[in-house]
């Protein structure tokens, strides 16, 4: 199982802020996961087909799309960040 | 070194003091305060709601600290952002940077505003006359923190 977290506008336009999921069959990377989550629907599509920004933190650290995910992590999903 | 992520405001003046006192080898301590504008690409912003990621917000903190400790001979250092809903004029962030000598703390505060603008995970939605939209990030943020990777 992995946890999968999602901030701000994505968690608005999914109506969505946290799951738990198996880590799908040929899932290894956040690239990859990004890629299952855009099948899910169109606002999912919107998001994750690569067009906009989405960045990925794998246990609260920043990671880029190549980054591998292992059963048991964290996954957060936001984009790019507007503090200060 | 401390970080902290709060609803309530802070004290600038007594967590400037808390630090000038701790340390006698202190010589020079640098703050930068942000605050929330009235208007923001070109509309009144009634006022801003700040959503985080906890638990990697005050690992991303800690981290920008400890690099910040890395490069600069800087004494401490205390970080402390705001989240939940603001107006215009309240204070959002504190950076406070103590040195021997006041380069240290001058460059080590600006190193450390450029990183948490484009690493720690905090979100701003702003409220409009015209609606609520979120807060874009941008480009000239990136290029203040690339300056530092060379």
């Amino acid at each position: 199982m992995i946890t999968v977290l999602y901030f701000a506008r994505l968690k608005e336009s999914l109506n969505y802020s946290t799951e738990e999921m198996e880590l799908p069959e040929g899932v290894k990377t956040i690239a990859q996961l990004k890629t299952h989550l855009a099948k899910r629907g169109e606002a999912w599509a919107h998001l994750f087909n690569g067009k906009q920004t989405i960045r990925a933190a794998i246990n609260h650290a920043l990671v880029d799309d190549e980054s591998a995910v292992k059963d048991g992590d964290e996954v957060g999903f936001f984009p790019p960040v507007t503090g200060g | 070194m401390a970080v902290r992520v709060q609803t309530e405001n802070f004290d600038v003046g007594a967590e400037v003091n808390a630090m000038r006192l701790s340390h006698p080898n202190i010589g020079a301590i640098v703050s930068f305060v942000g605050q929330v504008r009235d208007l923001n690409d070109g509309d009144n912003v009634a006022s801003m709601t700040l959503e985080h990621y906890p638990v990697m917000t005050e690992k991303s903190l800690e981290s920008i600290v400890e690099q910040a400790k890395n490069r600069w001979a800087i004494e401490d250092a205390l970080i402390v952002h705001r989240v939940g809903e603001l107006k215009p004029q309240d204070q959002i962030v504190l950076v406070l940077v103590a040195s021997a000598h006041r380069k240290d703390a001058f460059t080590a505060c600006e190193f450390m505003m450029d990183y948490l603008k484009t690493e720690a995970p905090f979100w701003k939605k702003e409220q409009t006359p015209s609606g609520e939209r979120w807060v874009e990030a941008k480009d000239s943020d990136d290029q203040a923190k690339s300056r530092w990777q060379q």
